[in-house]
C-alpha cells in the first residue's frame, strides 16, 4: 500500500516536472493564447505596415523569414501559396526579416527588395529594424510562423512553428501544419497541432 | 542528479508519446493547391550521394543511444550555419585530446542534399576534419527533433553529450573551455 502511495507521488512529481520544464522552455517569447504585439515596420516599398492597417483581417500569418537561409528559400513558394490561399479568407501573410544586416549582409534592406521582386512576393516583406519585434515574439530561427487570430483582446497566438512537415519537397508533405491550423481557426474548431519544431537558421 | 535524470527520462517519454499522438491524429490527405517551382521540385528528386554515410533518423538513432564505455559528443551542424562552423575547431580539438579518455566526437551534418558535394565535402576536406562525419537526411523534423532531446526547439548549433549513464543536451554554441567543462561532467 505504501509502495503504491509512493508510486503515486512519484508520478505526480513527474507530471509536475513535465509541466514546469515545458513552461520554462516556452518562457522566451509568446506561447499559445498570448496576445501578440502590433508593430510598425518598413516594407520593401518603403511603406510602414502595421497589423492594425488590416481592418478586414480575421487573423495573420506572421512569418519570420529572410533572403539567405536555405530553409527560408526552400519555403518561399509555399509562403506565396499560403498568402494566395488565405488572404482572400482574411488571413494574410506578413513576412518579417529579423536578421541584423551587419551580421548577415545578404539580409540587408536592398537585398530584401531584390528578393521580393525576383519571387514576386504578394505580401508585405518587412524589415525588423533594430531587431525589436522578433524577440518579443520569441522567434529563434527562419522560417518561424506565428498564426494570430484577431479578437476583442487583440491578436491572439494560435499556432507557432513550421509550415509543414517536409522542407525538402512540397509534394512529399504529409501534414500541412499551418494550413490545418488556419482551417481550424477559421472553422471555429480546435487546432490539434499548436506547436511544431523544425531546423532553421538561427536569427542573427 | 540521478533524480533529475529520471525526471528527464519521464519527460522525454511523455513528450514523445504526446507528440506521436498528435501526429497520427492529424494525418490528412489534402489536394495540393501549391504552385511549386517545377525546376526546384525536380532538383530535389534527383538522388544525391556523398562519401559520408547518409542516415534517416531511424538510421542515426543507434548512434545516439550506445551503451558501450565511451562518451559521445554528438554535434548537429551545417556548413551554412556560421556559429556551427566557428565552434567546429573546438570539437576537433576535443576529439583529438580526449581519445584516451574514451571520448568520440560525431559531427551530424544537416546540410541539404544539393550541398553534400558542393559544400559539405569540400569544407571537411579543406578543414582537415578528423572526427566522424555523418549526414542526417530526414525532412520529418517535427518527429525526430524531440527524439533527440525534448527541449530542443530546432536551432543549431546543438550538441548532445552522453554515455551509458548520463546525457545532456545543449541548444547553444560552445567555446573550447565551455565544452571541456561540460565534457568533464561525463569523464570524471
Amino acid at each position: 500500500m505504501k509502495a503504491i502511495k509512493n508510486l503515486g507521488l512519484v508520478i505526480l512529481l513527474i507530471v509536475l516536472a513535465a509541466f514546469s520544464s515545458k513552461n520554462i522552455s516556452l518562457n522566451e517569447g509568446y506561447g499559445i493564447g498570448d496576445v501578440a504585439t502590433d508593430f510598425s515596420l518598413k516594407d520593401v516599398d518603403g511603406n510602414t505596415v502595421s497589423l492594425s492597417d488590416f481592418t478586414e483581417a480575421k487573423g495573420f500569418l506572421v512569418i519570420f523569414t529572410c533572403n539567405t537561409c536555405p530553409y527560408a528559400v526552400a519555403y518561399e513558394d509555399r509562403i506565396i501559396a499560403l498568402d494566395a490561399k488565405y488572404k482572400p479568407l482574411g488571413v494574410p501573410v506578413i513576412a518579417i526579416n529579423p536578421n541584423n544586416p551587419a551580421a548577415k549582409p545578404g539580409d540587408n534592406f536592398e537585398k530584401m527588395k531584390v528578393r521580393a521582386a525576383e519571387k514576386g512576393f504578394t505580401f508585405p516583406y518587412l524589415f525588423d529594424e533594430g531587431q525589436k519585434i522578433y524577440p518579443q515574439y520569441g522567434a529563434t530561427k527562419t522560417p518561424h510562423v506565428y498564426l494570430l487570430e484577431k479578437t476583442s483582446k487583440g491578436n491572439v497566438v494560435r499556432y507557432i512553428g513550421a509550415i509543414d512537415d517536409n522542407y525538402q519537397d512540397a509534394s512529399q508533405v504529409e501534414e500541412k501544419f499551418v494550413e490545418n491550423a488556419v482551417d481550424a481557426m477559421l472553422g471555429g474548431g480546435e487546432i490539434k497541432v499548436k506547436t511544431t519544431r523544425a531546423i532553421g537558421c538561427g536569427i542573427k | 542528479m540521478k533524480m533529475k535524470n529520471l525526471l528527464g527520462l519521464a519527460l522525454l517519454s511523455l513528450l514523445i508519446l504526446s507528440s506521436c499522438g498528435e501526429i497520427s491524429n492529424e494525418k490528412k490527405e489534402e489536394a495540393s493547391s501549391e504552385k511549386t517551382d517545377l525546376a526546384e521540385t525536380q532538383a530535389v528528386k534527383k538522388s544525391y550521394t556523398s562519401k559520408f554515410p547518409i542516415y534517416d533518423f531511424e538510421g542515426l538513432e543507434p548512434m545516439l543511444n550506445k551503451t558501450d564505455d565511451k562518451t559521445y559528443v554528438v554535434n548537429f551542424w551545417a556548413t551554412w550555419c556560421k556559429p556551427c562552423v566557428e565552434e567546429m575547431p573546438h570539437f576537433e580539438r576535443i576529439n583529438a585530446e580526449q581519445k584516451e579518455n574514451n571520448v568520440e566526437v560525431i559531427l551530424v551534418s544537416l546540410d541539404m542534399p544539393n550541398m553534400w558535394r558542393s559544400r559539405l565535402e569540400p569544407f571537411v576536406e579543406k578543414k582537415g576534419i578528423q572526427s566522424t562525419v555523418v549526414i542526417l537526411d530526414d525532412p520529418k523534423q517535427n518527429e525526430w527533433i524531440p527524439k533527440v532531446a525534448p527541449e530542443w526547439g530546432g536551432g543549431i548549433p546543438a550538441t548532445l553529450i552522453y554515455n551509458k549513464d548520463k546525457r545532456n543536451f545543449y541548444e547553444r554554441g560552445f567555446t573550447y573551455e565551455e565544452l571541456n567543462i561540460e565534457l568533464n561532467k561525463f569523464i570524471n
